[in-house]
């Protein structure tokens, strides 16, 4: 259990601190503080050291074309409360530079790396500023506001062609190129020299050790991915190896990047709900949630009282779903091939047809709405609900513990193999699972809670460890946890309207920002989304659970044998999905 | 298979030697022993490669048909199942799989983004479908298919071998050069396909037309 901290964004002062150069953010709909960029690093050292706000949780850029372009930081404080947003603002003329908080918070590295990408923000300071999503070559920042892709055909949906005169071409035949496909004038695809990895293993380069005692030793590197079939989709690590250890590891992502923040700045703000199903794919219900906050944030509008229960008990029903697979994944990454996963996923399908039932899709179930939910729960389905609660998953969450937890094999494998501690899972901003079983109770649903979580009586699933075996308990903690939740849940559920507004297809939302952040079984999952007014969101940005863990991945594995590293990557729980989203 | 489907009709068996003798064509043995050991080379690519996974569990069981022997290696896989959206950045280890599986192989695009871009075809770093690399088989639709629609997708594909003849099989075919070779894409500054790069060349060169 937690302390609730009350302190609130406007109790802390910012611009008395630091006058003249930190202001509070006046724009209508804005809160938070706008930093000098000069001042930055020593504005970040004081909110971090000073304020308490140990947790920089995301880090993502804004583009407000043409004049400029804004940094958005949202730290936290692990010993709960709310949040506190800074952010810097610089004229949008290249180069765009803004400091980078690598030595304060070394998890913003990967985030950092995103918004060089994808928005050409240059951030001095960082020792390895590449791309990360897209490849070194790839020509211009894809999320500018000015940058248009193989199929550009308006700026925003619903595009003209399709609707209301329902016109239809093919977007391949409006290209100049017939496909998906942008170049430069007068390109020459026979001269191109691809740049390649070169400057990937050049930042491997610097773990290379000179021999010692006369005997020379090589380091080889090695590729796993992206078709592995321990790296849970497409992902990539690229290591340097001293005989079995890894002395050097840096993760390769992108592979399954699937333009999320691009489509949806021009997708509506509803059409945006499926999209989100597909981020964390196992785990659609925990990601619509975080998105209708968000926007249910900006609307500043209710949620009908039968529909915030409905969104636990699915919430609930889906992280048990997600951390059965969990061990069903580890224990094939383990070496114990499909029998684990083939029990896991018996449950997994029973909770799949409570979701077909009530959604109309068994994984992508675009379930919630801006105010509610869009079915409601008849009672048969609430009796198949029961039926698992009660019945079906307790005791093959006893049966699981009790086949695995004292495997002597699964024993010697994780118990003592160090995963991460403390200090360096809350100065990598990892969350989940993985913080919580390094013995920090940070729990989303307890230190800022989102919906009705405030009403449960739960216990925060924590373990102190911090090692392999940890991570495989506390998932198993945190199932029985979800039941007590679902058993409180099923007994409180109102009858009542799901949905405090009118079905509608075209949401207003006033000018603002919001961002809404959900414990999902993966870590925190946020939605940051900046809305002009207009129909399309300016700004969609997820901040996902799996990629911002990955941050920790590098520190954690060097040291590691080279076998271990399989089982250290199945513990983040990654979903490429998310990852790369 | 049993012997009343494997045997051919205009064949009569003797009574007494009914179930001991079965009389068929090379091909149908041959394509009964193909089709029902089709190993998938275990590939995932994003959300459709779960519902892969279920199809393999418990409940659907893709055993029955032969192919729950999923192989980690080209060197070992029939079928190449594109499941999830192709990107450009996975386009050429895509690719490079597929000229590493040895002959006779087949693809199935599976879902929505591999046959054509799905929900995501817009965005920058997606491929329009697989087909625009690869020669697919079959097409799965759905976004993802059920496990239902994959096994459906599978018996299609089952169907297609069952139709080839070893009179024109092209993987016993004496030649020099792999007919199904597929060059392998550069990430430059978009994705280059290299057999359009006349193509690209002398788009490029055009001014847009506006």
């Amino acid at each position: 259990m937690t302390t609730p901290a009350p302190a609130s964004t406007q109790t802390v002062d910012l611009t008395a601190r630091f006058p003249g150069v930190v202001q509070a953010d006046a724009r209508p709909g804005y809160a938070g503080f706008i930093v000098e960029k000069d001042a930055l690093i020593e504005v970040a050292a004081a909110i971090r050291d000073e304020f308490g706000y140990d947790l920089l949780t995301a880090v993502t850029g804004v583009d407000y074309a043409p004049d400029k372009m804004e940094v958005v930081y949202h730290a936290y404080r692990t010993s709960g409360g709310p949040g506190l947003v800074f952010k810097v603002q610089v004229p949008r003329v290249d180069p765009v530079e803004v400091p980078s908080l690598i030595h304060l918070w070394p998890g913003v590295d990967l985030q950092e790396r995103e918004a060089w990408d994808l928005l050409g923000i240059k951030f001095t300071g960082h020792p390895d500023l590449r791309r990360i999503l897209m490849w070194e070559g790839f020509e211009g920042h894809p999320l500018r506001k000015d940058w248009k892709e193989g199929f550009y055909e308006e700026d925003t949906k619903p595009f003209k062609s399709r609707w209301p005169h329902g016109q239809f071409y093919m977007a391949e035949d409006k290209n100049p190129f017939k496909d998906n496909l942008t170049f430069p004038q007068n390109f020459d695809p026979e001269k191109w020299i691809p740049e390649g990895d070169a400057l990937l293993y050049g930042a491997l380069a610097r773990y290379t050790v000179k021999s010692e005692g006369g005997i020379s030793t090589d380091r080889i590197v090695i590729n796993m991915g992206p078709h592995h079939p321990s790296t849970h989709g497409v992902f990539r690590a690229v290591m340097t190896l001293d005989g079995e250890t890894i002395v050097g590891l840096k993760p390769v992502l992108g592979y399954l990047h699937r333009n999320h923040d691009k489509i949806g700045e021009r997708n509506t703000y509803l059409q945006n709900m499926p999209y989100t199903d597909r981020l964390d794919y196992f785990n659609s219900m925990t990601n619509n949630f975080g998105y209708a906050l968000a926007v249910e944030k900006l609307m500043k509008i209710p949620v009908a009282e039968r529909a915030e229960y409905i969104r636990v008990i699915v919430s609930e029903l889906t992280r048990i779903q997600n951390h059965l697979i969990f061990i069903g994944t580890l224990l094939n990454d383990l070496g114990a091939m499909y029998t684990p996963s083939l029990y896991a996923f018996e449950e997994r399908e029973l909770i799949l047809d409570v979701f077909e039932a009530i959604s109309g899709a068994r994984m992508m179930c675009n379930y919630f709405r801006f105010g509610g939910v869009v079915r409601d729960i008849e009672e048969a389905e609430m009796q198949k609900i029961k039926d698992l609660v009660y019945e079906r998953i307790p005791p093959k969450t006893d049966e699981l513990d009790r086949m695995l937890t004292e495997n002597e094999v699964l024993v010697s494998r994780m118990k003592g193999i160090r995963m991460i501690n403390a200090e360096d899972a809350i100065a990598y901003s990892v969350t989940g699972p993985v913080l919580r079983a390094a013995g920090v109770p940070y729990d989303i649903r307890r230190a800022d809670p989102y919906g009705i979580y405030d009403r449960f009586d739960f216990d925060v699933a924590v373990r102190y460890n911090g090692d392999l075996m940890d991570n495989y308990l506390i998932r198993i903690d945190e199932i029985r946890q979800s039941l007590r939740i679902l058993d409180q849940a099923i007994k409180q559920i109102p009858q009542g309207p799901i949905n405090s507004q009118k079905p509608q297809y075209q949401v207003r939302v006033p000018a603002g920002e919001a961002y809404g952040r959900i414990e999902s079984p993966k870590g925190e999952l946020g939605f940051y989304v900046v809305s002009n007014g207009k129909p399309n969101p300016w700004r969609y940005h997820v901040r996902p659970a799996s990629y911002v863990n990955l941050t920790a991945l590098e520190k954690i594995t060097v040291g590691q044998k080279i076998a271990d590293f399989v089982v250290i990557l199945a513990m983040f729980d990654i979903v490429m999905g998310e990852c790369d989203r | 298979m049993d012997n009343e489907t494997l045997s051919l009709p205009e064949y009569d068996i003797p009574a007494d030697m009914q179930n001991l003798v079965a009389v068929t064509t090379l091909d149908r043995l041959y394509n009964w022993g193909r089709r029902s050991s089709v190993w998938p080379l275990m590939f995932g690519l994003a959300c459709c490669a779960i519902e892969m996974i279920a199809a393999q569990a418990a409940r659907y069981d893709l055993a029955r048909f032969g192919m729950e022997v999923m192989r980690p290696t080209p060197r070992q896989a029939d079928l190449l199942l594109v499941s999830g959206t192709v990107t450009k950045k996975m386009v050429p280890p895509i690719v490079r799989l597929y000229n590493q599986m040895p002959e006779p192989k087949y693809v199935v695009a599976m879902g929505a983004c591999a046959s054509g871009g799905g929900p995501f075809k817009e965005g920058y770093n997606v491929v329009a479908g697989i087909d625009k690399f690869l020669p697919v088989d079959v097409y799965v639709p759905g976004c993802p298919p059920t496990p239902q629609a994959l096994i459906a997708g599978l018996i299609k594909l089952q169907e297609k071998i069952d139709k080839q003849t070893l009179k024109d099989a092209s993987w016993y075919k004496r030649k020099t050069k792999d007919p199904n070779y597929v060059p392998i894409p550069i990430l430059g500054p978009d994705l280059i396909d290299p057999r359009r790069n006349a193509e690209i060349k002398h788009a490029a060169a055009t001014p847009e037309e506006n």
